[in-house]
């Protein structure tokens, strides 16, 4: 019991720069899916896309990346057995990182789409399963996160196809289309602002002592609603762009989402960070956790220190490698005008923050092509490729047992390295 | 891994509306050229045949790009299937227009009198279909905009009706120069078949006009 502790200092540094790795590559590779369709509909340039996504990818990780960390950290194993073999965990969490960062990095080499969320949540029960056994896993936990993986495209999805086809019958088919949405724009506004207060507010800022209980949380959310719709209403009157213009009568109206969807891409940002920074931070946390007091219940909260490292690796990977990414992105995501951008962002922001309440590590980037599906089934978009489908099923299908099995090896070559 | 980027395909809209737009310069070419046979220019005949072979050439091209980049596994707004019917519309227009300008140069043929103002006519009409289902292709974008809305749904509907009554006044003007013809028909000899040929082809550039109309009806009712 005593001579691994010994080694521990040596498994906290290995699990840091592993953990650093995984959130630079979230940096470099995902933000752009968040990004990259206001950058496509040339809602913002790739400059500001980098700016506004760093500040709102950290704010989200640092302030609000709590619970599914926790959930990652300690959420799919039965921590009563893991207390056992504590260093164990030690073994299995830094597997986790480094299997889901090897799968990241030939995903990367290869170009094949590997989620980081699946590939953690595989490599977390894959160890678990062979080092501590099948009934250390959490199944019922694991298999609510599956389920997750279905049902959050899908609910993105939906929302992004109500909130189209409510755009559609509320702005776009009218005889005025400029008129109507001068009357509706600040509806939207005040629903975006609204959603982002309740999703920060509710129980969400621990790290700032601002969660608040839901009457509170509802109050403050609809006066910052109201503060929204009264900012969007100012902003549309001020959209002229000159007179009407018969060719492109639509034209100006897409001026009135290019704000919105601006909006919703930094909620996205918020959301990925609150949701993806787990992926790198909650095994780093578990190592820690077990390093300092050997107090793998958790009762401990994830500490924001470890939550800013996660928050800086992925801004960090934002600046070195994702600006080049999402240069890509944006130039393939030109079809997308700002409201079906506004749409699908919106339908998949207000999806991933939830499922970051819920502590339920969802993909990201799965979501977000949930919704850009939702709003092409109801004919807002010219063409989708429904190829990226069959990848998702097959990155499902990949990911989850290579995972699992790239985490039974590197537990044992962790086991092997650390054990003295 | 940014796949979210490999959801989009390149949207066929604005290469169909410049395939439109080329076959129906074709369709426009045919007033020269028909002026040329007016006057039995046989120079201005050859010159208005490069010409609309070129535009024709052009459309063609256009058409294999515009097909190569709709693969089968594509989710459109507007039908894949859809889309290359009414491709192929536009596509005819262009390629009667060519059959026209063929016949002339190779037959070099001028029209008899009698047909002139006739032919002139039917010309200008067949021309004005066309551009009336040119208008209706360039609102694709608008289609599309507002997600098929009802209210655009509406409005395109009836540029498609105007197409059609366009049309059906064609066809009236088609029976004028056909009964011209035949009223004719033992002065001209064997030319009245390549007459009747060539009336047939002008009236049938605002027959596929109507079509690429009727077509996009079907597919913005369901």
């Amino acid at each position: 019991m005593e001579t691994w502790l010994y080694d521990l200092p040596i498994a906290v540094w290995i699990g840091g720069v592993l953990a650093l790795y995984m959130a630079w590559a979230i940096g470099a590779n995902d933000v752009a899916n968040a990004m990259g369709t206001s950058v496509g509909s040339r809602a913002l340039t790739i400059g500001r896309a980098i700016i506004v996504a760093g500040v709102l990818e950290f704010a989200g990780a640092f302030l609000a990346g709590g619970h599914v960390t926790d959930t990652v950290r300690k959420g799919m194993l039965d921590m009563d057995l893991v207390a056992l073999r504590p260093e164990f965990l030690v073994y299995g969490m830094l597997a986790a990182l480094a299997s889901a960062g090897t799968l990241l990095l030939v995903a990367t080499r290869y170009g094949l789409p590997v989620s980081t969320t699946h590939s953690i949540v595989g490599a977390i029960v894959g160890f678990g399963a062979v080092a501590l056994g099948l009934e250390a896993v959490a199944w019922w936990k694991v298999g609510q996160i599956a389920l997750s993986w279905l049902t959050s495209p899908l609910i993105g999805g939906l929302l992004a196809y109500l909130i189209f086809s409510l755009i559609r019958r509320l702005i776009l088919d009218r005889e005025r289309p400029m008129e109507t949405a001068r009357r509706y724009g600040p509806v939207f506004y005040f629903y975006v602002f609204f959603i982002i207060g309740m999703l920060t507010l509710f129980k969400g800022l621990k790290n700032l002592n601002l969660d608040r209980e839901l009457p509170e949380a509802l109050m403050i959310s609809f006066g910052l609603g109201l503060i929204g719709a009264g900012l969007g209403w100012l902003f549309i009157r001020r959209v002229r762009a000159g007179p009407a213009d018969e060719d492109h009568p639509f034209r100006r109206v897409e001026r009135v989402f290019v704000l919105l969807q601006i909006l919703t891409a930094c909620a996205v940002a918020f959301a990925h960070g609150s949701n993806d920074v787990a992926n790198a931070i909650g095994p780093l946390a578990a190592v820690v956790h077990v390093a300092q007091d050997l107090d793998v219940t958790g009762k401990s909260p994830v500490e924001p220190w470890m939550l800013a490292i996660g928050g800086v690796g992925i801004v960090i990977g934002l600046a070195t490698w994702g600006y080049r990414v999402m240069e890509t992105v944006g130039k393939k995501i030109t079809e997308l005008t700002p409201s079906r951008g506004f749409a699908a962002e919106l339908g998949a922001a207000t999806t991933i923050v939830l499922a970051s309440r819920l502590g339920i590590p969802v993909s990201t980037t799965h979501v977000l092509v949930g919704s850009v599906l939702g709003v092409g089934l109801a004919r807002g978009i010219d063409v989708l490729d429904l190829r990226v489908v069959g990848r998702i099923l097959v990155s499902w299908a990949v990911t989850l047992p290579v995972a699992a099995i790239l985490s039974v090896f590197f537990f044992y070559f962790f086991k092997g390295l650390l054990t003295p | 891994m940014p796949f979210i980027s490999s959801l989009f395909g390149r949207s066929p809209i604005r290469p169909m509306q410049q395939h439109m737009k080329a076959a129906v310069t074709c369709a426009r070419e045919v007033r020269p050229l028909v002026e040329a046979m007016a006057a039995g220019d046989g120079a201005a005949i050859a010159e208005r045949r490069a010409e609309i072979s070129r535009l024709e050439h052009e459309a063609d091209q256009l058409k294999n790009e515009i097909r190569s980049h709709l693969p089968q596994r594509f989710f459109m707004a507007v039908s894949r299937r859809d889309m290359l019917e009414i491709l192929d519309y536009q596509d005819s227009i262009a390629d009667v227009a060519q059959d026209i300008a063929e016949l002339a140069e190779i037959r070099s043929m001028k029209i008899p009198e009698p047909m002139r103002e006739p032919m002139h006519e039917l010309v200008r009409r067949v021309i004005a279909t066309c551009e009336q289902a040119e208008r209706i292709i360039d609102r694709l974008d608008e289609l599309v905009e507002t997600g098929f809305g009802a209210r655009e749904v509406a409005r395109v509907e009836e540029m498609i009706n105007a197409v059609n009554r366009e049309e059906s006044e064609t066809d009236a003007v088609a029976e004028r120069c056909l009964r011209t013809l035949f009223a004719i028909e033992d002065q001209l000899g064997v030319s009245t078949l390549f007459w009747y040929k060539i009336i047939h082809w002008i009236a049938e550039m605002a027959d596929y006009a109507e079509r690429v109309g009727n077509r996009l009806r079907l597919l913005i009712a369901g």
